[in-house]
């Protein structure tokens, strides 16, 4: 056992906020192999982590951590690889402080193991000093499966299944596979390469790529399976029908979802218009309405336009409530994004068809509701308006219709969301056909869309190894 | 990647195009469209299909070069590729045995209205299509949509083809003629299609149009095309683009396309100066050449 108790977390270097808040890079530099080595020592190998408890794929916390201890980086990324196929995503993006480091016995008494910076820090390595991948030859089965959606539920359902020998095709309704961690996630929190280096690495395992396909559109479920011959079928499609707050004024110019702007800025990189054709209005004070990663997302990405001079977050509870990651609402602060809480528009009031004022009540903190938050109310005559030329809605998403429209017999519940018929294996209604990710459980998070990717993939491989499918 | 197998230009600004593309052209319907990006750097835009055989693989799309993307594209030749091509988007037109049928289209919305008359044709109905346009050289696709029609009027602003005057005034004569219509469907610029609903609801003929509002991805996902119909919140991608036309609010689509006026125009001529710069004003030599032939 070590004793490193006593040495405190190790906190990788960032950029400074009032560069950062500049440019596109990614905010957290990392760690530099001795500190991650300095980290690492304080894990006290515990004979029963409670830490894999909080992961929902089960890393092998402890051995990975030990690895990397003993500087055997390219091994702690191998043990991490046979639970987490994209530990340079999770990494950055999971919410460790309510997952694995909160469980995390070393934070009874001072700060958690960063298990989270470790796992990003061996990733980053094995990216960067690997010379080729170790690709398991594995004998032929001869099944094709289809994958619908390359967001993370796709991309890991499609490697273990080609990792098992199947041939595996992924569609893609955008022209560029990633799903959220593309068009959603900025590059200044998870880099555009990390993604692409392991879509990259699916394609070296035989997955074949069809971007620009809109299943449901081009082709049904139906179709995949009786006229092309796919033997099964994962639906990975997502949540990514943007809510609107259903106020007046939703129409003016200037006011987006945020999926809109997300996607006019990352996908389509407007930021360097006019490089880029796809333009967004230099706007020069924008609010964002909403308190989750997307709301932050949002708000960091606005700041960071040339022409913006304040990004205001409204939020209707108040800091505590905020359901985006703690490192990110600090990072926000840090950058001098402008929180004003207990915030609730009612009404977007523009001139000649452009926002110019966003009417808001204040709220006042009520009795817990079901999600055991505590419930904003009005407060009687506190309107009161900010100025803004534009607003970025972020409130969550609900669940595109196209595939489910174009496949009567796969049932979904009332909000769309694709039914499980068997948790375990992620199967749906439809024989052959399964689904995982956001589209069965609501916007939730990346690690959780690759645990349903797992086990679908595992759900596929038993199904299509039995039958004479 | 895409193959352009055909390019003509029709008339000024105007262009046809066969695309290669199998498996959109095997789905495709009426009133569907896909969405273009030309390059790496280029931007998403939606165009609709003109037509479409399962039986060659192509598609067959009008496009007026009016912005820098449409320009960009009416620089590529027969042979050339463009980068993506996602379709078929959006709900096809409702095709049913309605009885009379009056087709409206304007500008290049006559390419839109093509494919619709044809089926609308085949299901029985008797088909009137109006066709309108500033000038003659400008009303596109006569011969194929007298093909496809049982009826076709021809009107242009100058009175240079068919008779002088606005669409709207061919088809006020024939409501007045009495003839019984039992649908509209009008394609074209929004101020057309808005004052033919306007028309059409006062004598209470249901009228389609279909909204081309600005996009982006074209699966739902963004919520950029958004349109206010029958006081509620439609995605013209996926819950349209056709929408009964006496529910629409057109002032909000009319301000919502104007959003990005200032950044088409900075694109176009930056396009226009860098385009010249290399080869003196190619498209209006190139746009004269096909048309002269
Ligand atoms: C801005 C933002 C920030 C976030 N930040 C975090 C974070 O920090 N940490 C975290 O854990 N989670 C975060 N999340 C949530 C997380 O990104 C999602 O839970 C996760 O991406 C869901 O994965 P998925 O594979 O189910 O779907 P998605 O990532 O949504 O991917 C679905 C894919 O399917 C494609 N598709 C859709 N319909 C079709 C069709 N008909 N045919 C073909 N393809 C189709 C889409 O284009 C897309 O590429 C964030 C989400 C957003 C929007
Ligand atoms: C469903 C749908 C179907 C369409 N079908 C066709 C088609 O068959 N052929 C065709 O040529 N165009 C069609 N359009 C319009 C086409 O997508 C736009 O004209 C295109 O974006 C032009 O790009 P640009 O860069 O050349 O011009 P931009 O620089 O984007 O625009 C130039 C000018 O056109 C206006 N404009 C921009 N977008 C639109 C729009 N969506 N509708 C009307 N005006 C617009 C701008 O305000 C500006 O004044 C369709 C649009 C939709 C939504
Ligand atoms: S995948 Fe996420 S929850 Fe699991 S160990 Fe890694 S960072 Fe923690
Ligand atoms: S709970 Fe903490 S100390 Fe124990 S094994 Fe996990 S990371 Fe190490
Ligand atoms: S174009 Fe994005 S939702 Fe319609």
């Amino acid at each position: 056992m070590k004793s490193g108790k006593k040495i405190p977390r190790t906190q990788p270097p960032e950029q400074k906020p009032e560069v950062r808040r500049h440019n596109f890079q990614e905010v957290s530099l990392g760690y530099t192999p001795a500190m991650a080595q300095l980290e690492a020592s304080r894990c006290i190998q515990c004979k029963k982590p409670k830490c894999m408890i909080g992961c929902p794929v089960r890393v092998h916390i402890p051995e990975f951590i030990d690895l990397v201890a003993q500087g055997k980086f390219l091994e702690a990324a191998e043990k991490i690889k046979e639970s987490n196929s994209l530990p340079g995503i999770t990494g950055r993006v999971c919410p460790q402080e309510d997952q694995c480091e909160k469980h995390c016995v070393v934070g009874i008494k001072g700060e958690p193991l960063a298990i989270g910076k470790l796992e990003r820090f061996v990733a980053d390595f094995e990216r960067l000093h690997k010379s080729g991948d170790s690709l398991i030859q594995t004998q032929p089965t001869g099944k094709r499966i289809a994958i619908i959606g390359a967001g993370p539920a796709g991309l890991t359902a499609a490697g273990d299944l080609a990792k098992m020998g199947h041939e595996v095709v992924i569609f893609e309704a955008l022209h560029q596979p990633g799903g959220v961690l593309f068009y959603g996630i900025p590059q200044f929190r998870l880099p555009k390469d990390v993604v692409e280096a392991e879509i990259d690495y699916l394609r070296k395992l035989g997955v074949e790529i069809k971007v620009n396909y809109v299943i449901g559109q081009i082709k049904s479920l139906d179709e995949l399976m009786k006229e092309e011959g796919f033997h099964a079928v994962f639906i990975g499609t997502g949540a990514g029908l943007p809510h609107f707050l259903d106020i007046p004024g939703e129409n003016l110019n200037g006011v987006y979802s945020a999926n809109e702007f997300l996607t006019r800025v990352n996908l389509m990189h407007a930021w360097e218009f006019p490089r880029f054709d796809t333009p967004i209005h230099p706007h020069k004070v924008i609010a964002v309405v909403g308190g989750g990663n997307t709301a932050l997302d949002a708000a960091r990405t606005a700041l960071r336009l040339p022409t913006t001079e304040k990004v205001i977050v409204l939020y209707r509870r108040s800091r505590e409530e905020m359901p985006a990651r703690q490192e990110e609402i600090q990072h926000a602060e840090e950058e001098g994004i402008d929180f004003q809480f207990l915030t609730a528009p009612f009404e977007f009031r523009g001139k000649n068809g452009w926002l110019s004022q966003i009417a808001c009540y204040r709220m006042a903190l009520g009795k817990p509701d079901a999600s055991d938050r505590r419930r904003p109310e009005r407060i009687p005559d506190s309107e009161f308006e900010v100025k803004a030329d534009a607003v970025i809605i972020a409130l969550g998403s609900g669940v595109n219709p196209l595939i489910a429209k174009s496949a009567e017999d796969l049932q979904t519940d009332s909000k769309g969301h694709i039914e499980l018929a068997d948790e375990d294996i992620n199967v749906t209604s439809k024989p052959g056909v399964f689904a995982g990710g956001d589209i069965v459980t609501g916007a939730a998070t990346v690690i959780s869309a690759m645990g349903a990717g797992k086990k679908a993939a595992q759900g596929i491989h038993e199904y299509v190894m039995k039958g004479n499918h | 990647m895409y193959t352009i197998l055909e390019k003509e230009n029709l008339a000024p600004r105007v262009f046809r195009y066969i695309i290669q593309a199998p498996d959109i052209a095997k789905k495709a319907r009426p009133g569907q469209f896909v969405i273009i990006r030309l390059d790496e750097t280029g931007e998403r835009f939606p165009i609709t299909i003109s037509d479409m055989d399962s039986n060659s693989g192509t598609l067959t799309v009008y496009v007026q070069a009016i912005g820098k993307s449409s320009l960009e594209m009416s620089e590529l030749h027969d042979g050339d590729s463009i980068l993506d091509v996602v379709g078929p988007l959006g709900n096809a037109s409702e095709i049913a045995k309605f009885g009379t049928v009056v087709l409206v289209g304007g500008g290049f919305g006559i390419a839109a209205i093509h494919p619709i008359a044809r089926a609308l044709t085949e299901a029985g109905n008797h088909t009137l299509s109006i066709l309108g346009a500033r000038t003659a050289e400008l009303v596109l696709l006569e011969d194929a949509m007298r093909k496809v029609s049982s009826e076709v009027c021809i009107v242009t602003n100058d009175g240079s083809s068919g008779s002088e005057g606005l669409v709207t005034d061919v088809l006020l004569q024939k409501i007045k003629e009495g003839i019984p219509i039992d649908r509209v469907i009008a394609i074209g610029p929004l101020v057309m299609m808005k004052s033919v609903a306007d028309l059409t609801r006062s004598y209470n003929i249901k009228t389609t149009v279909s909204l081309n509002p600005i996009m982006i991805d074209g699966t739902g996902m963004c919520g950029a095309c958004r349109v206010t119909v029958g006081n509620q919140m439609k995605f013209a991608c996926v819950d349209g683009p056709e929408f009964d036309g006496h529910e629409v609010d057109f002032e909000s689509l009319f301000n919502r396309l104007n959003s990005y006026v200032s950044e088409e125009y900075e694109a176009r001529q930056r396009y226009i100066q860098d385009t010249q710069d290399k080869e003196p004003c190619r498209l209006e030599a190139s746009s004269q050449t096909v048309s002269s032939s």
